[in-house]
């Protein structure tokens, strides 16, 4: 037997649409096995994942404000994939956003007034857009790989944050604690329905931000450049679009994003900057965006499903005392589902009997690859 | 002093020229498999589960091999059979493999770990200034040296590395002289697999016999930077990740001597450095273009 | 049904019923073939009628559906190239399958089934090489190699195996004339050593001074077997095409005093990258009214110069290329579109369109800077219908066949998807047009389509520059012909003064030196 890939004629609409709900089935079995595997029942286990967290109100708050920062960078980070440019650092952009984001509430707390949360938010994504434009521009000025260049950075803004919360903006007020001053109520961005739950306006910024890169995507020449670059650079080129110009936008746009998401973050849901201000969102995010197919509005829908499984975990982890760590692992399946069932919209799958392998006993035998 | 700290940078470069020299037939073999630190981190919990559920260094190693190759077999499956993006997959790995490592170690955190203990050569690892450099340092530091001489006779001097170095330059061309393209890769991504077992191995059983989640520590992607950085020849490689052990055995000495620098600057130095070095490397347009293979994460279809 | 001229009668290659299918396509149906012992054997046909299908399956390269084999009389199964090469099967391909990162003697040893010593190989190699007039240096990187020396490794290769049958898939199309010539007392002196050659090609004259039969295939089936010295060129083009072959009509040009349109000025570029040409002082004008034709061996820079026209590489000094008086040369190609100009390029799929887009995407990917008006909207919106509508026009306009209402690029053939390239930029009315190997792997139906498409437009008042490797098509079109050899541009001549030789001599690469500059237009 050897499976065989037949190149469609034309890419398959039905499994363009499918495959992100064909991998999450998939990943809901493996996830089940998995459960058993650990000697857990897999119906309860899978109940107290995806959908215990979303029969109560306070719940979906709390969806919400997980989902926002893997939505918000999800969305720009489509912009990069879509062209090409690999950006794997949002979780370093997330964290400088933050931090530049935080400089007025840490470093000037008697400024207050109404204008600074959105020069809070301005800062933010201006931070995560630099901080994103330093692998943009080595790879464009130097040609140097921006997969490896946005990871390393990554741990640089980790340890800048660590450095910066238990040195120079470390609480003074604080018992020593690694981290800063709260912020005050100027800085903190406001719940959207107080009475029901702690959901706060990064979420409302992931939505608007999914609404508007899914216009220019689909409806623009923007859209169509970033496309067309992604696809087949030399054909750009062609067009008249300059590759190099495109790896800066990218960049920025999916920096600012994230930046974005990391200030939303910080004086939205935690109210002062600590070591660790992610669980990982900015690589989850990757996840998402694979999930959304690189398109923002699935993006949003894959958003909420990641974001679930980070409650899904928590509820678990309290009712049938499953550990948290299984979270990554589960996420991780999922990528590797939707990446496998992508195939499916470029190519027919076949199984075919070799005939080298009917002839002779023995050439069955061997692995046929 | 100073063989001591030639041995620590030995001890610190050797998991990163174990995992970059598999990673080097990878990409030498055309593909580009981004899920180094993925694979790494799975060795390293395995490697320290077994050793320390069996008590057996050597188990240990084995198991974090064996567990590295078959971890990469997931890669190769779906970048090989199913054609899937191979940086996608790379990361999926990459994420997977920190996701399971830290729910397979979840349990051994904090167990104290098996050393592999050095091999003494008897009186030769009492030889002044470099006995214990050549004589008397861990099995697998021996293990790194041989495979590096290895894999490079085994791609400049032997056919079989020459139908691998082929299949990497043009695999269309390949495939019309009958080459197996795809189990050939099969076989290096196995192989990529493999070493970057045993340098997780490594780290979980030599350089820190402990289990802690996420312990690799981006060393997975150095390795990656190493390859472009080495511009995919071993012997590069092999100064590349002692330089990088220098690097990060200076800063480790660096924050003991207690230098009114942050210890955090010193600790983001290694990183820092392997931008400085990919941008050093890499700003030569024509020298990467001419070395790069030129097939490397292109997706192939044979036709049948 | 056709009989050979074997000597001990039975056949070297006897073929019955092969059969191969690619999805709903059915690229070779039901192949029957004999080759003989001692014959040079020509397998001719269009572009698409299914001849490398066939010689795949023969080399093992691809899995027949259905049908027999029979090697010296004994039914095989050839199931991969190894065991092709074991019965005595040799290839030269056509896209040669050479790897360029390595040296030569490399190269051939990958495809010795033992293991020979890399010395022993280069050795031998020489010995070969010099046996038939086929220079070589083993140590060489192919990748610095021309296209004609690569060839020469492809056959001194296939010829180190020491085979029964050598396969050539149009082995002429990289080479000059007079290196033709030579590749042909090459291959008649394997004749009289009584090796058998399968000789593809879609050129007939060469076909009936060298083979001794033919077999004719159609759309995936043998249309006819025939002894290709009584045939006329005519006759057999219509066995290939199926009915009469229509050759482009060209009107007499009037260009003495039109106005000139294109301008190249000295015009140099450093090689880009590792394997890649430099240009070296090329110098160029064009009126309205006039086909250009510029040949060449593919490699010689015509890739480069084809980059540095049409801005996608911009120039140091704006008055190296002039565009309708206007100095472009730092200008980009979008810049150099609005100034009237149109370019298309050699690749079709991944360069002139992008693969996974449809066919309307690729109505703008060169066309939403001249037609900004008519294609965006408010806020750089796309207005899908009207490309859609543009589209449809040059679909109707060119005859593109295709499958669905608007297809991807890629699932059209190449010659349909030529004619929609080609007819994107005609339907613009460029003043000039640029374009690259217009009918390269292009059926004669949609080749002779193009080019009468390009004479018109010429004749309409634009000048058209066609750079091609086929020498018939630039005496179909072109008033005059220049030819490009290392990145050196000859002086363009009336195509009547131009003959094969002066050609074939000039793509050798004589005479350029001395006349590539002043430009006698």
């Amino acid at each position: 037997m050897r499976l065989e890939l037949v190149k469609r004629p034309q890419q398959s609409r039905a499994f363009s649409a499918l495959s992100p709900f064909i991998a999450f089935g998939l990943t809901i079995i493996a996830g089940a096995i998995l459960f058993a595997a650990l000697g857990k029942n897999p119906a309860t286990t899978l109940y107290y994942y995806f959908v215990e967290p979303l029969m109560e109100v306070w719940s979906l708050h709390e969806l919400a404000i997980k989902a926002a920062p893997l939505i918000l960078i999800a969305v720009g980070l489509s912009v990069c994939f879509l062209s090409n440019n690999w950006n794997i650092g949002a979780e370093g952009q997330f964290v400088i956003g933050a931090v530049v984001g935080s400089v007025l509430p840490v470093m000037f707390p008697d400024f207050q007034f109404w204008f600074v949360l959105p020069l809070m938010l301005i800062m933010g994504m201006i931070g995560g857009a630099a901080y994103a434009s330093i692998p943009g521009i080595l790879k464009v000025r130097f040609n140097t790989n921006e997969i490896l260049t946005s990871l390393m950075l990554v741990y640089v803004a980790q340890l800048f944050l660590d450095w910066l919360v238990r040195g120079p903006w470390r609480n003074p007020a604080g018992m020593n604690f690694p981290e800063t001053r709260t912020f005050h109520s100027y800085a903190i961005l406001p719940e959207i329905l107080p009475a029901s739950g702690r959901a706060h306006w990064g979420f409302v910024f992931a939505i608007i931000a999914a609404i508007v890169l899914w216009f220019v995507l689909s409806k623009t020449l923007k859209g169509f450049e970033i496309k067309v670059l992604g696809q087949s650079p030399r054909a750009g080129r062609f067009a008249g679009f300059s590759a190099g110009k495109m790896t800066l936008f990218a960049f920025a746009v999916s920096g600012a994003m994230a930046g974005l998401a990391g200030i939303s973050e910080v004086s939205g849901a935690i109210g002062q900057l600590r070591p660790a201000i992610s669980p990982g969102y900015g690589f989850t995010a990757i996840i998402v965006a694979f999930l959304g197919r690189l398109n923002p509005l699935g993006i949003v829908a894959a958003g909420l499903v990641l974001a679930l499984t980070y409650l899904g975990g928590e509820a678990a982890q309290i009712s049938v005392g499953l550990s948290d760590k299984v979270v990554r692992a589960f996420q991780g399946m999922i990528l590797f589902f939707v990446l496998a069932c992508d195939t499916l919209i470029h190519y027919q799958i076949r199984f075919v009997k070799s005939k080298a392998a009917t002839a002779s006993l023995a050439a069955a035998q061997v692995p046929n690859v | 002093m100073f063989e001591a700290i030639v041995i620590t940078i030995a001890t610190a470069a050797t998991p990163l020229l174990i995992a970059a020299m598999g990673e080097l037939v990878v990409e030498r073999s055309g593909v580009l498999n981004l899920g180094v630190e993925g694979m790494m981190i799975m060795g390293a919990v395995t490697g320290f589960s077994v050793a320390y559920m069996t008590g057996s260094p050597w188990l240990g190693v084995l198991a974090a091999i064996v567990v590295g190759a078959l971890f990469s077999l997931l890669f190769g499956f779906l970048t090989l059979t199913l054609v899937t993006n191979q940086v996608a997959t790379g990361l999926a790995l990459t994420l997977l493999g920190l996701g399971l490592s830290g729910m397979i170690g979840e349990s051994f955190v904090g167990l104290p770990g098996v050393k592999m203990g050095t091999v003494n050569v008897p009186y030769l690892s009492e030889l002044p200034y470099v006995g214990r450099l050549l004589f008397g340092q861990d099995p697998i530091f021996y293990i790194s040296i041989a495979l590096t001489i290895g894999v490079s006779w085994f791609l400049f001097y032997t056919k079989a590395g020459l139908t691998l170095r082929s299949v990497g330059d043009n695999h269309a061309s390949a495939h019309a002289l009958g080459i197996r393209v795809i189990a050939i890769r099969y076989m290096a991504i196995m192989f990529g697999g493999a070493c970057a077992g045993l340098a997780g191995g490594y780290l979980a059983l030599v350089y820190v016999p402990q289990w802690v989640e996420g312990m690799s520590a981006g060393r997975g992607w150095i390795a990656l930077a190493l390859v472009v950085f080495a511009s995919w020849r071993p012997g590069r490689v092999l100064a590349g990740a002692y330089l990088f052990g220098a690097v990060s055995i200076g800063q480790l000495h660096a924050q003991a001597l207690g230098w009114p620098i942050p210890s955090q600057l010193l600790s983001a130095l290694p990183y820092l450095a392997t931008i400085i070095v990919l941008v050093l490397i890499s700003r030569n347009k024509r020298l990467t273009m001419v070395n790069t293979p030129a097939s490397l994460g292109q997706p192939f279809v044979p036709d049948r | 049904m056709s009989q050979t001229r074997a000597v001990d009668g039975t056949p070297l290659l006897e073929v019955k019923g092969l059969t191969k299918v690619f999805g709903q396509l059915k690229a070779c149906d039901s192949i029957d073939l004999t080759i003989g012992k001692g014959e040079i054997h020509a397998l001719l046909g269009e572009n698409g009628a299914g001849k490398s299908t066939l010689v795949k399956m023969l080399f093992g390269s691809l899995e027949p559906a259905s049908g027999e084999i029979f090697w010296n009389g004994q039914g095989v199964t050839i199931s991969n190239p190894g065991q092709a090469r074991k019965l005595g099967i040799g290839m030269v391909f056509q896209h040669f399958s050479l790897f360029e990162a390595l040296t030569a003697a490399e190269n051939i040893m990958l495809s010795l089934d033992d293991d020979t010593s890399i010395l022993a190989i280069a050795e031998k190699a020489h010995g070969l090489s010099k046996a038939y007039g086929l220079p070589l240096d083993p140590f060489a990187l192919v990748g610095d190699l021309s296209v004609g020396e690569r060839q020469r490794i492809e056959i001194i290769r296939c010829l180190l195996q020491e085979p029964e049958l050598i396969i050539l898939d149009e082995p002429t199309s990289v080479l000059t004339p007079q290196e033709a010539d030579k590749l042909f007392e090459t291959l008649e002196r394997l004749r009289s050593e009584g090796k058998s050659i399968l000789y593809i090609s879609h050129r007939l004259e060469e076909v009936k001074r060298l083979c001794d039969r033919a077999t004719v295939l159609r759309h995936g089936k043998v249309v006819g077997h025939c002894d290709p010295r009584q045939e006329t060129a005519a006759s057999l083009a219509r066995m290939m095409v199926g009915s009469e072959v229509i050759t482009a009509t060209r009107p007499p040009a009037a260009i003495a005093d039109a106005t000139e349109l294109l301008s190249i000025c000295g015009l140099s570029r450093k090689p880009a990258g590792p394997f890649s040409v430099a240009l070296k002082n090329i110098w160029l004008t064009m009126k309205a009214g006039e086909v250009l034709g510029i040949a060449g061996v593919a490699g010689n820079g015509q890739g480069e110069f084809f980059e540095a026209i049409s801005g996608e590489v911009t120039q140091e000094s704006p008055d190296v290329i002039r565009i309708r008086g206007n100095p472009v040369g730092k200008l980009g190609i979008s810049e150099r579109r609005l100034m009237g100009a149109a370019f298309v390029p050699e690749e079709r799929l991944g360069h002139g369109a992008a693969p996974r887009m449809k066919l309307s995407e690729n109505l703008l990917l060169s066309r939403f800077k001249t037609d900004t008006k008519a294609f965006l909207g408010k806020f750089g919106m796309v207005r899908t219908s009207a490309i859609a509508e543009a589209s449809k026009r040059i679909v109707s306009e060119m005859d593109v066949r295709k499958s669905a209402e608007d297809p991807e690029a890629a699932s059209l053939s190449g010659g349909n998807l030529q004619k929609f390239i080609i007819g994107r930029e005609l339907d613009r009315q460029p003043s000039v047009i640029i374009v690259n190997q217009p009918t390269w792997g292009v059926d004669a139906g949609a080749a002779a389509r193009i080019r009468q498409a390009l004479i018109d437009l010429a004749r309409g008042g634009s000048a058209v520059l066609v750079i091609s490797q086929d020498l018939d098509e630039l005496f179909e079109v072109s008033d005059r012909i220049a030819v490009m050899h290392d990145g050196q541009l000859s002086s363009p001549l009336p195509a009547a003064e131009m003959t094969l030789e002066r050609i074939g001599l000039l793509m050798g690469g004589s005479q350029t030196a001395t006349e590539s500059k002043g430009d006698a237009a």
